[in-house]
């Protein structure tokens, strides 16, 4: 991974500590028994798979990491990816009949996803930041508010994106430059601004400054309101494009689209080292974060050392594992 | 919100009030699980379908129908029912036996009729008509169809839906029919009737193993999942995906002649409506309908499916 090398952390050239190379330690360990289990689990097709598939949770959680570096949280992302799609899906069969299948619907879908995305991302902010009511609430309502609303233009089924479009689309998910598919490279660059804006621009040390101390930082001339508005909006956004990246895959949605996202992208922003009651934060990290979540799954499918029943009890015990790999060496030094 | 549904539930006792005094008006409940997955939601429209059609038929029946996300609520809905409407009788889905039993015992106690859809309660003798989905059939014409299909046996991978009871007879249902038919199933992973969780099981199905014959998806859903999957890696050893359940899309590929669905075994989600239509029977003729009632799973095959495909249903 590239991402690695990004972050040079110039005060420290010594060995890093333990809360730099707990996640990324437990990433190497579980390649290694993957390789050891599975002669196709290094293959090519295999690592593409896995990349592609946990585009959508990692361009989430990089929005995530600085919701949550800014004392944020938000629960709804799930929900909103779900509504997020099935308006898309929506407004491109309709649009289908005037604009035909082409660039141009697929560009009114993609802005679609974009607009809705960072309303829906404003529309949090604004209850959190000026009617000042706590994220874990109003998240919690909207998450509710957007599941039930994609059930409803669903009408209890599924939305299908018009079998033509769906076609013509497909090669945003499965197509992409030298073998790498397009949610990779999309992933990537998120990654790459999300790692820049954290560590090199003012944007990321006011969303470190509010999540450590919001009095601090508003008497620091930080303007409080407008940063987490931001984190918000920008989260929202982030939610947009993974739809993007979503819905060609099977061209649907439905009310079972993206049920606990949010707990996944959390999950991997916290495995990565990012503190959850705010002040620090680590993109890099939490694509570390999101690969070992998908990567467990990925060998648990690939083997049969353990009944099927078990997996979430496996990922369980090795979520917790990385955090307290870090948590420990902290405790120490 | 438990207050605004409490108005909610008054004015709608006090609508009711008036028109008992019209006439003698018997309130049926009914109790399903929202629409949360594709099945579900097949579900939720046959149930709505029946209601509006039999409030026509029978104008001296009232209908009450509740969706709840998850058991709980399904345990509040049925005591606000019982509370304020006054059921002469309830149509319930249980969402899940355990917590279900005792407050649906309740009911019965009460005097009221109680047909129970689907999913039986822990206790049996409780409810008095039992519509049932054939769980252990359903993996039988399955695996049967399977047999049928590889003469000479084969590799074959299985997409699991959620742990359950319903998942397991279905399993062993169908582990039973293929057993000596030289059938063997190299993987078996739980993608929990859900599209995504299927494709990315199928992928790594996909990656695991060279030579895959067939795919028992054993849903619908999951059968797109899984037929996205084997589009996606280009793989031609892959000979037929057999689903389940009868969704409209997947009923149309077999009508159609696709050869990656030769077939559909039927979970019909519309047997809510049976046990919706039985019991206004039950409450308004005096034909008995009390006992079991099992709805068999049946094999869509091109000839037969124009039967099975309902264009307007969402599922």
């Amino acid at each position: 991974m590239t991402t690695e090398t990004v972050t040079p952390r110039l005060q420290r050239l010594r060995v890093p500590s333990m809360s730099v190379m707990g996640p990324v330690l437990a990433l190497v360990i579980l390649v290694v028994i993957g390789a050891l289990l599975n002669p196709n689990f290094l293959g090519a097709g295999n690592i593409n798979n896995v990349l592609s598939r946990s585009a959508f949770i990692g361009i989430i959680a990089v929005g995530m990491t600085f919701v949550i570096t800014a004392g944020g949280l938000d629960l709804s992302v799930g929900s909103m990816a779900a509504f997020i799609a099935g308006l898309m899906i929506l407004v491109m069969n309709a649009a289908l009949p005037s604009l035909g299948v082409g660039i141009p619907i697929i560009l009114l879908g993609m802005m679609v996803a974009l607009v809705a995305g960072v309303l829906a991302g404003l529309l949090n902010g604004f209850f959190i930041t000026t009617l000042g009511i706590e994220a874990f609430i109003v998240t919690l309502g909207t998450m509710g508010i957007y599941r039930s609303l994609v059930t409803w233009i669903a009408n209890g089924g599924t939305l299908s994106l018009d079998f033509g479009l769906r076609t013509y689309y497909r090669p945003v998910y499965f197509d992409g430059i030298l073998g790498v598919s397009w949610p990779i490279i999309v992933f990537a660059l998120v990654v790459i601004a999300g790692q820049i804006l954290m560590s090199r621009a003012r944007f990321g040390r006011h969303c470190a400054a509010i999540g450590s101390n919001e009095h601090v930082a508003h008497y620091s001339n930080v303007n409080v309101n407008r940063t987490r508005m931001a984190t918000y909006a920008m989260l929202g956004l982030l939610v947009g494009i993974a739809t993007i990246m979503y819905v060609p895959r099977l061209g649907s949605a439905s009310a079972s689209t993206g049920v606990l996202w949010e707990l996944e992208a959390i999950a991997a922003v916290i495995i990565g080292g990012t503190v959850l009651k705010g002040g620090f934060g680590r993109v890099w990290g939490t694509v570390i974060g999101v690969l070992i979540l998908s990567l467990i799954d990925n060998i648990l499918n690939l083997t049969d050392l353990v009944s099927p029943y078990l997996n979430g009890a496996i990922q369980g015990v090795i979520i917790v594992l990385a955090v307290i790999l870090q948590r420990e060496a902290k405790a120490k030094g | 919100m438990s207050f605004f549904k409490a108005i909610l539930a008054g004015s709608a006792a006090i609508a009711l009030g008036t028109s008992t005094m019209a006439q003698d008006t018997k309130v049926i409940g009914v109790s399903i699980p929202a629409a949360t997955h594709g099945w579900a939601g097949g579900m939720n429209f046959h149930a709505q379908e029946a209601v509006k059609r039999l409030e026509d038929v029978y104008p001296q029946l009232d209908f009450v129908l509740a969706t709840a996300s998850d058991p709980g609520k399904q345990v509040n809905d049925i005591e606000d029912m019982v509370a304020t409407r006054n059921i002469s009788a309830l149509v319930v889905l249980p969402f899940e036996s355990d917590p279900l039993t005792p407050p649906v015992q309740a009911v019965a106690d009460s005097g009221v009729w109680v047909t129970v859809v689907d999913r039986g309660l822990s206790v049996p003798g409780i409810e008095d008509l039992y519509v049932a989905g054939d769980n252990a059939g359903f993996g039988k014409v399955s695996g049967e169809y399977m047999v049928s299909q590889m003469p000479q046996g084969g590799k074959i991978v299985v997409l699991r839906g959620i742990p359950t009871t319903i998942d397991n007879e279905r399993v062993d249902g169908f582990q039973a029919a293929i057993e000596g038919s030289g059938i063997e199933i190299v993987g078996m992973e739980h993608g929990n009737w859900n599209r995504d969780d299927s494709f990315n099981v199928m992928q790594d199905f996909l990656s695991k193993y060279d030579q895959i014959d067939a795919v028992w998806a054993s849903d619908d859903d999951m059968a797109v999942g899984v037929l996205a999957a084997i589009d996606a890696a280009g793989r031609d050893d892959v000979k037929f995906v057999l689903g389940g359940a009868g969704m409209k899309e997947m009923v149309k590929r077999v009508m159609d002649g696709d050869t990656m669905i030769p077939a559909d075994v039927t979970y019909p989600p519309s047997m809510i409506a049976t046990a919706i239509e039985l019991t206004a029977v039950g409450m308004t003729s005096t034909a008995p309908v009390s006992g079991t009632f099992t709805i068999g799973s049946v094999l869509i095959t091109p000839e037969n499916a124009g039967q099975f495909y309902y264009p307007d249903s969402p599922f």
